[in-house]
């Protein structure tokens, strides 16, 4: 039978644009170091480590677990490397789960990263592949025209986007790790960016960042830590085809299949409603209200009005990406597990400036590829 | 973790790969992966709607592009969407993340696959870049070197001669002669391979494995299901009775060369010793490392090694690990073996490694 699964500890890097000061190693230690120190463990303590980044050409480092085993204290134990495009952070949490779940091992640690200044993404993304379809501009050329369609379907006005890339920027000030701190940010300010891919500006698009993620989970008779646990309600993954005709790629069945099955773990009905907080993998502004009508906070057609009603707002009835989200912080393969990290801070209680009072339940959601691989979790503050 | 968990019983319910070959010109990932997906499925008359999870195993850098793995799905058609997952790792550490799902008892079936074409580029080079980014793999050093850098201190120790690459090779590539599959089976006597000339000093040209475009799947299948899939062949369910897997530091220097500790800790997680070994299936891609791994799960003489052939005979990057597990599960589930022990391997010299323990019923 199942067991149950906790985040005991937490820890990330300060995310930078260029971490020039620490090689690839150094910078998935430190996020392993503050994630066992929040757990008030050592590195004899843990049973296994699961890792997970984005391509490994962003870096040039093939199957880089191999070389990071030392750094991460997993010699002589178990080491499982995930990939799973953009989702990776994600699925490499839940991988790491599974490994707690299925009674194999009492603590696990896992860890995300990307040292993205250690190479050129653009490029690695950029890579000519028979009959595929190019993706010479990098993953905004490929999103642009799914938020044209998004725009066109909900008749959403133009601001939308720029309130999101305010937004999000207002809360990363309450976030001393992220990455983009604009204590000036404003929707002038938007509007005045150069536009990248139309509809998006350059400030509607997230950073590109250095950075690392790590959690440490444990099972119900291994709990430690200076804050409670958070516990696992829920986790899922989903996965559909890149291309076939009639895909919807603006709202995509494996994005709602995923949200239905975790939310059918933790008993969510409402997600607007029995959520307190949720961080959700936007990495282009529009992104918010394109996700907030898959995972079903309303209905369709609706997302953009729960934005431009401050509803995701810091101090909204349903806060989003109180982290300041992929938007302010982008360590790609690490992204997916900042927003898993983040879910487990607030019902930990120990989020500080973004912390929202009294969180209890949150979701925690990253996708990848073409808006088709997704991975998401339901932390508690209470035992599922 | 303890090795006295108890552990539920998975069996390997299907078993498929492609003809491994020097240069597949003809077919990309999917087209390779379509024929050996429908294959495992049809082996036990399942179709994709009957697994509950997959699980792949590749690497971007064989193909020289990003998410190699993405298009890989269209082989299997994830439509509606599937519960999915990937591990940049041999198929070996799929097929081990998809055991691990089974566990929780949820769910009682899953689709594993490997697949990796190293014709596509030159292994030496794109080996290298496994290394420390910054100290090794600046320099190059090519994954022959370093396997020779071992062989030679397996001699050093007195633990092996050059002779006993050859036979390993000898014996590999004459059993290969009964896997269809198999890309080089040959019958040369030992003491005509060792006058082949040195690659790398002191590995001969038959002590190296072969450079192989492959694919290979697996069903995991558990509970009912995994009876009644092996009574759709008139055959009896092989269990996983055990795997684990160890890592060793990346420092050759740091590590003594001539053993696998990472081996031996994974063997007795598994429970290896629980019982007679009949039949090993050892991923040693270069014939030198064979002994350290055969040591380091304790075999004895009464063991067959490699009755596929082995990695010696057909080593596709990213499938290999995959396949000994598959090749094991068909010597229980054909009457060959009893019990049997799969091994798969990843990184320089044996740096971390995996053990699968496999059992028939009588």
């Amino acid at each position: 039978m199942s067991e149950r699964c906790a985040v005991i500890g937490v820890g990330q890097t300060h995310h930078k644009a260029k971490r020039d000061d620490i090689s690839i190693a150094g910078l998935v230690r430190e996020a392993a170091k503050a994630a066992l120190e929040d757990a008030e463990l050592t590195w004899a303590d843990i049973d296994a480590v699961v890792i997970g980044k984005a391509p490994d050409m962003f870096e040039g480092n093939m199957m880089p677990e191999i070389y990071l085993a030392p750094a991460l204290g997993a010699v002589g134990k178990p080491m499982i490397r995930v990939h799973t495009a953009g989702s990776v952070g994600g699925s490499t949490s839940i991988v790491a789960a599974h490994l707690i779940r299925s009674g194999a091992h009492k603590r696990v640690l896992t860890v995300a990263y990307e040292k993205q200044s250690d190479s050129d993404a653009m490029w690695a993304l950029s890579v000519p592949q028979p009959f595929a379809a190019p993706l010479l501009a990098g993953a905004g050329g490929y999103f642009a025209p799914h938020i044209r369609a998004y725009m066109r379907r909900s008749g959403a006005p133009d601001h939308i986007g720029r309130m999101v890339a305010v937004k999000d920027r207002q809360n990363a000030m309450r976030n001393p790790y992220a990455h983009l701190h604009l204590a000036d940010i404003s929707m002038e300010m938007v509007e005045e960016s150069m536009m990248l891919w139309d509809p998006l500006r350059y400030l509607e698009a997230c950073p590109s960042s250095d950075g690392a993620a790590a959690m440490v989970l444990a099972a119900e008779d291994s709990i430690s830590g200076r804050y409670p646990p958070a516990w696992v309600h829920g986790m899922a993954m989903r996965s559909e085809p890149t291309m076939f005709a009639g895909r919807d790629q603006v709202n995509p069945q494996a994005g709602r299949d995923c949200a239905a099955d975790v939310y059918a773990q933790a008993g969510v009905t409402d997600p607007r409603k029995d959520f307190d907080v949720a961080e959700v993998y936007v990495p282009f502004s529009w992104y918010e209200p394109m996700w907030l009508e898959n995972l079903g906070f309303c209905d369709l057609g609706d997302g953009w009005k729960l934005t431009e009603s401050g509803a995701t707002a810091f101090d909204g009835d349903i806060p989003w990406n109180t982290s300041g989200g992929v938007l302010s912080s982008n360590p790609i393969g690490a992204s997916g597990m900042l927003r898993f990290l983040e879910v487990a801070m607030q019902v930990r209680g120990q989020a500080g400036e973004h912390q929202v009072d009294g969180a209890r339940l949150a979701l925690g959601q990253a996708y990848g590829g073409g808006s088709q691989f997704f991975s998401m979790w339901v932390v508690g503050s209470e035992k599922p | 973790m303890s090795p006295a968990r108890t552990i539920r019983p998975v069996s390997v319910a299907s078993f498929a790969q492609a003809r491994n070959v020097r240069r597949d010109d003809e077919h990309n990932e999917v087209e390779m992966l379509m024929p050996v997906v429908a294959e495992v499925f049809g082996n036990i008359s399942i179709t994709k709607d009957d697994v509950d999870f997959i699980c792949s195993g590749s690497t971007d850098y064989l193909i020289g592009g990003p998410f190699s793995f993405v298009m890989a799905l269209d082989a299997v058609g994830v439509w509606p969407p599937r519960s999915e997952s990937h591990v940049e790792m041999d198929g070996a550490w799929a097929l081990y993340e998809a055991w691990t799902l089974l566990q929780e008892g949820e769910i009682d079936a899953a689709l594993v696959y490997a697949f990796g074409r190293s014709s596509l580029g030159d292994l030496n080079e794109i080996l290298a870049l496994q290394l420390d980014p910054y100290y090794e793999a600046p320099l190059w050093p090519d994954p022959t070197s370093l396997a020779a850098l071992q062989a030679q201190a397996l001699i050093d120790a007195g633990k092996a001669t050059e002779a006993d690459f050859a036979a390993i090779a000898s014996r590999s590539r004459k059993s290969a002669l009964e896997n269809p599959n198999a890309q080089v089976a040959i019958d040369i006597a030992p003491e005509v391979l060792l006058e082949d000339p040195y690659v790398v000093t002191p590995l001969r040209r038959h002590a190296l494995p072969p450079i192989t475009d492959a694919v290979a799947a697996v069903v995991l299948a558990a509970g009912d299901k995994a009876i009644e899939w092996a009574g759709r062949r008139g055959r009896k369910p092989v269990w996983i009775t055990g795997m684990d897997h160890r890592m060793e530091t990346h420092s050759l220097g740091a590590r003594d060369l001539t053993v696998s500790p990472s081996t031996a800790k994974a063997a007795e997680m598994a429970g290896v010793g629980g019982g007679p070994v009949d039949v090993a299936e050892i991923h040693a891609p270069f014939a030198s490392q064979e002994v350290i791994v055969a040591e380091a799960l304790g075999l004895g003489g009464d063991t067959t090694i490699n009755p596929s052939g082995g990695p010696l005979a057909a080593n596709g990057v990213m499938s290999a690990g995959l396949i000994r597990i598959g090749e094991a599960a068909e010597a229980i589930a054909t009457g060959r073996a009893r019990r049997a022990v799969a091994h798969a391997t990843s990184g320089p010299c044996l740096q971390q490694n995996l053990v699968c323990v496999l059992e028939g019923e009588a």
